[in-house]
């Protein structure tokens, strides 16, 4: 064959060869007999340099390489939800069924199986003039995701022929007449995952998307659509609250990427999944979900590919109008794979060895969030893409260049701090350097559905826990005698919105998820404590008397009561009053 | 009949040049004959057109360009393996140490194994106890973790890994673990420190001991750890064993690892080390865990020394960002004569809570130990707190926290060497050690295990009813 790639040199995962005039850069090739796949990510005259997804031992100069001429796609159709693959999308679980334990090198599974058959239901009439996006028809790919089947990119037509029942995903389910032929439509769509699947319009979100977590829906909310990274040191709990995401937040399909991380986390989540169940549906949690586990034993440069496997997939399920959410955990690894393969391409380092264009790939990655109105002209459709990204910045440091090129980019910053999560105060999110750049957005969703003064009542807080930070500073260096009686009340609020409100129990049965009105009755019902403390402090009951009142512990355990319950934990705020009457009594004021 | 070489062209460190080879694959083993029968090994590090750039294990010492020949051949470095490896020494590169070390082979395997399918794991939620209260009670340790020892230059990290190795037992289960000790450029006095206790226990007879010492060549050093894991894995997955793996010191790895790096010219990450050392320490930490339908384990306990006690040091950061928890030793409590020192705060299990409550340890175990752990984060914040405005400064609730820091240090982490304590034993003791406080604080256990396990609470109880 004189198409053959020759091999002049392997350095770890880089592989370069000669011979390669013709081919493009990002191509898929496949290296030596052992078929390794590989992608050009280089070229120099007839040389071109390749990044190889596995093991590169005893492959060696004068092996050949393989084009394909293609880039690297993703196949994207019925048979994605419920699936493990690793970064360039082979499932995990059928190279377990036949290769066992171990990985091995060069096996080739196709991602979506060719054999099941699926029951494809038609939406759409013979003659009917159909485009680019349009929904064909649709299976039930699991009891919770309809799954629709469009119109590939680059056809408009007729309708000749349209069926209904059961096929594969390679057999035609449709025939559409277009200007210059008939093109057999089949269930089975492959994408490029480095482009950016195309939408009509990017419209801008205000509608919350929903956590489960009070730290996170009441003071740093996100928004549907929206960006958010998570920076913090090892052991501070990105990954815990990143898998908590995965199972309680509220979105139609979750794509999780291990990128580079623990295996035993992805066995976790693995074994976990089929077992929880979603809150609204009942079904198991595994049915909305596609994970991708590229641990941080396996190939390097797979783990590069991962990430955009994944959100190829992730924006193919926005375009049927779901509102997905993708977490990958963590990009950090996702830099540092691509710092290798600059290092080996020899390419001159940015900050700390990054190659230079790391802000721009990472921008590039969380643009592609966003809600968006679907190509589709006929069905009024949007859908929503949010994106979760985990940093692991070395030593919690975050002028680290990962931490610092993502914060350009996405919206909300969780700061995850050490000195938190050793005190056990979990989540560790920060509530001083914490942001939220949706706050603005979402007002307006949060005053029409909970309450206009959810957000007066957000902030009245928040001052409370700045003021506690300044007052602990005094306290550090005078002792708390110095404070004055309305100072202290300022610390015993602010300790009961840390401790009773930020606080959360991610393995308490009613803790680790609150509903959105029970989390506005909570911290509701601590600013009422602090209004009537300030004002019986004023008419002279004792701060002493105040900081030991039997009602603190009531509402320390209302974090733990059912959200059905809503009237046992609002009937605290009446508990309230009447101990501080009793006070006042007692003191005969 | 292998071709040899007489073409070395460039040596430098622990590198060297070949020209004009062919057929070369990446990661080949190499051995270079300095003279007749003198051999050193090494392995392909890049192949480029027909040069080779070589890395050598044993060191450059000897070599010349000109009368040095080399031979490829033609696979990697592999380990020869049969059951007999128990109670045998070998060298960092995997050959038996001495005449009376050599087995008969079952098996070669390369190793550098493969990674574990993350479909094919099994969950690590086999509780182990280690008759430490510090790591049972707070820092959990389960079957196919990998939990480090962070330390530091000086502390007693060697007495608590052999402690481990000594007392590991499961609950119920009479299987004992084999142990794989891996030493990684550690001094004589050091590595005979732990084959005398396995000795003295008896262990020595279910260890494999692959030893590279701090005289031993550096650069073997990147080998050392794998040979002694794919020991561990042909144990624990071909032969049913459940195995423990006492790697130290993975900080010479590391720098055996920056050598190299620095010899290639390559750009350096942070501190000099290269920037695919969280991939590389990844590819050996990773290779602990348990697989489905398999009966063995691999547990491992790598220990690494925070150079300066800085845990934000890459060798120590990396690590945590892979380990599944990490236990640090604090050189004040050391000072303190607390021993072990275990740093209780900053130290974590992340796998602990798969391993404890009703039927693995005990139902109260979780809400003990988070009471306990935010008992003693008061205590020392408390701690701190007199130390700037006095004791007498304190509110009677905080005197009440310094004094439960102070018990908890003395009783529950303190212990001896040779000291093993049941887990219903260190539960206990935890109960005894929060009674000093009143009800109201201890707002973190449930109703239930209050009234069940506090021992004021018992024998109130038990007034009452008489």
């Amino acid at each position: 064959m004189e198409n053959l790639g020759r091999i002049i040199k392997v350095s770890g995962p880089l592989v370069v060869a000669e011979n390669m005039t013709g081919s493009k850069m990002y191509d898929v090739v496949f290296v030596s007999e052992n078929m390794l796949m590989g992608e050009i990510i280089e070229i120099s005259h007839d040389r071109a340099s390749i990044q190889v997804y596995e093991e590169t031992g005893g492959v060696g100069v004068g092996e050949p390489v393989y084009r394909t001429d293609m880039p690297l796609t993703a196949e994207l159709g019925p048979g994605l939800i419920q699936s493990i693959y690793d970064g360039i999308q082979r499932p995990l679980d059928i190279i377990y069924s036949r290769a066992g334990d171990f990985i091995t090198r060069g096996i080739m599974v196709p991602a979506l199986s060719r054999e099941k058959k699926w029951v494809f239901n038609s939406l759409v009439k013979v003659n009917e003039h159909v485009e680019y996006g349009d929904f064909l028809g649709y299976v039930d790919e699991t009891t919770l995701i309809k799954h629709y089947i469009m119109v590939p990119e680059g056809v408009s037509g007729e309708i000749i022929e349209i069926y209904q029942g059961e096929f594969t995903v390679e057999e035609t389910i449709a025939k559409i007449k277009t200007s210059s032929n008939i093109i057999d439509i089949k269930m089975l769509q492959k994408w490029p995952v480095r482009k950016h699947r195309p939408y009509f319009k990017k419209i801008n979100s205000d509608i919350p998307l929903l956590t489960g977590y009070r730290v996170i829906d009441t003071f740093f909310p996100i928004a549907k659509g929206g960006t958010a990274c998570i920076p913090g040191p090892f052991g501070s709990g990105k990954t815990v609250l990143q898998q908590q995401f995965a199972r309680w937040i509220d979105a139609n399909v979750i794509v999780y990427i291990g990128c580079g991380e623990r295996g035993n986390e992805m066995t976790d989540v693995l074994m976990e999944f089929p077992e929880l169940k979603d809150p609204k549906s009942g079904e198991p949690l595994m049915k909305r979900t596609v994970l991708i586990a590229n641990t941080s034993n396996m190939p390097v440069a797979a783990r590069e590919a991962s990430v955009y496997t994944g959100i190829t997939i992730a924006e193919y399920f926005r375009d049927m109008g779901y509102s997905v959410a993708l977490m990958a955990d963590s990009t950090s690894r996702w830099a540092e794979a691509m710092r290798e393969i600059s290092g080996r391409l020899e390419e001159m380092p940015g900050d700390e060895g990054y190659p230079a264009y790391l802000g721009a790939r990472l921008a590039s990655f969380y643009e592609r969030a966003g809600i968006v109105k679907c190509l589709s002209k006929k069905q009024d459709i949007t859908g929503a893409l949010t994106i979760i990204g985990a940093v692991s910045p070395p030593g919690g440091d975050l002028s680290d260049p990962v931490v610092q090129a993502t914060l350009r980019v996405a919206k909300v910053f969780w700061s995850l701090e050490a000195n938190l999560a050793y005190s056990r105060h979990f989540p560790a999110i920060s509530w001083l350097n914490s942001y939220s750049l949706y706050n603005d957005a979402v007002k307006e969703y949060f005053d029409k559905n909970i309450h206009e003064d959810f957000f007066s009542q957000k902030s009245e807080a928040m001052t409370l826990l700045e003021r506690e930070a300044e007052l602990e500073e005094i306290v550090r260096l005078v002792g708390i005698e110095s404070l004055s009686g309305a100072e202290r009340i300022i610390l015993l609020a602010a300790r009961m919105i840390r401790e009773d409100f930020l606080q959360q129990n991610a393995y308490h049965e009613f803790d680790k998820y609150t509903i959105i009105e029970k989390q506005y009755i909570m911290l509701k019902i601590i600013i009422h404590f602090y209004k009537q403390a300030i004002e019986y402090l004023n008419i002279g009951v004792d701060i002493n008397k105040i900081e030991k009142m039997q009602i603190k512990e009531a509402i320390a355990r209302m974090k733990n009561m059912d959200d059905k319950n809503m009237d046992k934990i609002k009937s605290i705020n009446d508990k309230i009053d009447i101990e501080f009457e009793e006070l006042r009594t007692k003191e005969e004021i | 009949m292998l071709k040899e070489y007489r073409s070395i062209t460039n040596i430098y460190g622990p590198l060297l040049i070949v020209e004009g080879v062919e057929n070369v694959k990446y990661e080949e083993l190499v051995e270079v004959e300095i003279s007749e029968g003198i051999l050193r090994n090494g392995r392909v590090l890049e192949v480029e057109g027909d040069k080779a750039l070589v890395q050598i294990f044993e060191g450059t010492r000897g070599i010349d360009t000109e009368k040095s020949r080399v031979r490829f051949l033609g696979r990697g470095i592999q380990m020869y393996l049969s059951p007999d490896i128990l109670g045998k020494v070998f060298t960092g590169l995997g050959k038996p140490r001495t005449e009376s070390d050599r087995i008969l082979p079952e098996k070669k395997l390369d190793i550098n194994g493969s990674p574990i399918n993350p479909f094919a794991r099994d969950y690590p939620n086999e509780f182990i106890q280690t008759g430490i209260s510090s790591i049972d009670g707070l820092n959990t340790l389960v079957r196919g973790q990998k939990l480090p020892v962070f330390t530091g230059a000086g502390l007693p990290h060697n007495k608590i890994a052999a402690q481990i190795a000594r007392q590991s037992t499961v609950l119920g289960k009479k299987e004992e673990f084999s142990v794989v000790f891996i030493a990684i450029g550690i001094t004589f006095e050091e590595s005979e420190y732990f084959i005398n206790d396995f000795r003295k226990t008896g262990a020595l007879q279910r260890s494999v001991l692959v030893l590279n010492l701090a005289d031993d060549p550096a650069i073997e050093r990147i080998a050392t750890p794998r040979v002694g894991l794919t020991c561990a894995e042909y144990l624990a997955f071909e032969k049913d064993m459940h195995v423990l793996v006492i790697l130290t010191d993975m900080t010479n790895y590391c720098e055996a690892l920056k050598e190299i790096s620095a010899a290639r010219k390559e750009v350096p990450g942070r501190r000099g080390y290269p920037g695919y050392m969280y991939t590389d320490l990844a590819s050996i930490y990773e290779r602990a865990g348990r697989i489905k339908g398999k009966k063995g384990s691999i547990t491992q306990i790598p220990i690494l020394t925070m150079p300066e006690d800085d845990k934000t040091h890459p060798v120590p950061d990396l690590t945590g960002y892979i380990t599944e928890g990490q236990i640090i030793l604090s050189r004040s409590l050391h000072k303190k004569k607390i021993s072990p020192p275990i740093d209780a705060l900053p130290s974590l299990s992340r796998l602990k809570d798969k391993g404890i409550g009703k039927n693995k340890t005990r139902e109260d175990h979780a809400d003990l130990f988070n009471q306990l752990y935010a008992a003693y984060a008061r205590g020392k914040e408390v701690q701190e707190l007199a130390v700037i405005l006095g004791e007498a400064a304190l509110t009677d609730t905080d005197k009440l926290y310094y004094k439960f820091a102070e018990d908890f240090e003395v009783q529950y982490v303190s212990q001896g060497d040779y000291e093993n304590r049941s887990i219903d034993y260190t539960l206990d003791l935890g109960w005894k050690l929060l009674s000093i406080f009143p009800r109201e604080e201890l707002k973190r256990i449930s109703d239930e295990f209050l009234v069940k396990y506090l021992p004021d609470l018992i024998s109130e109880d038990a007034a009452q009813t008489t």
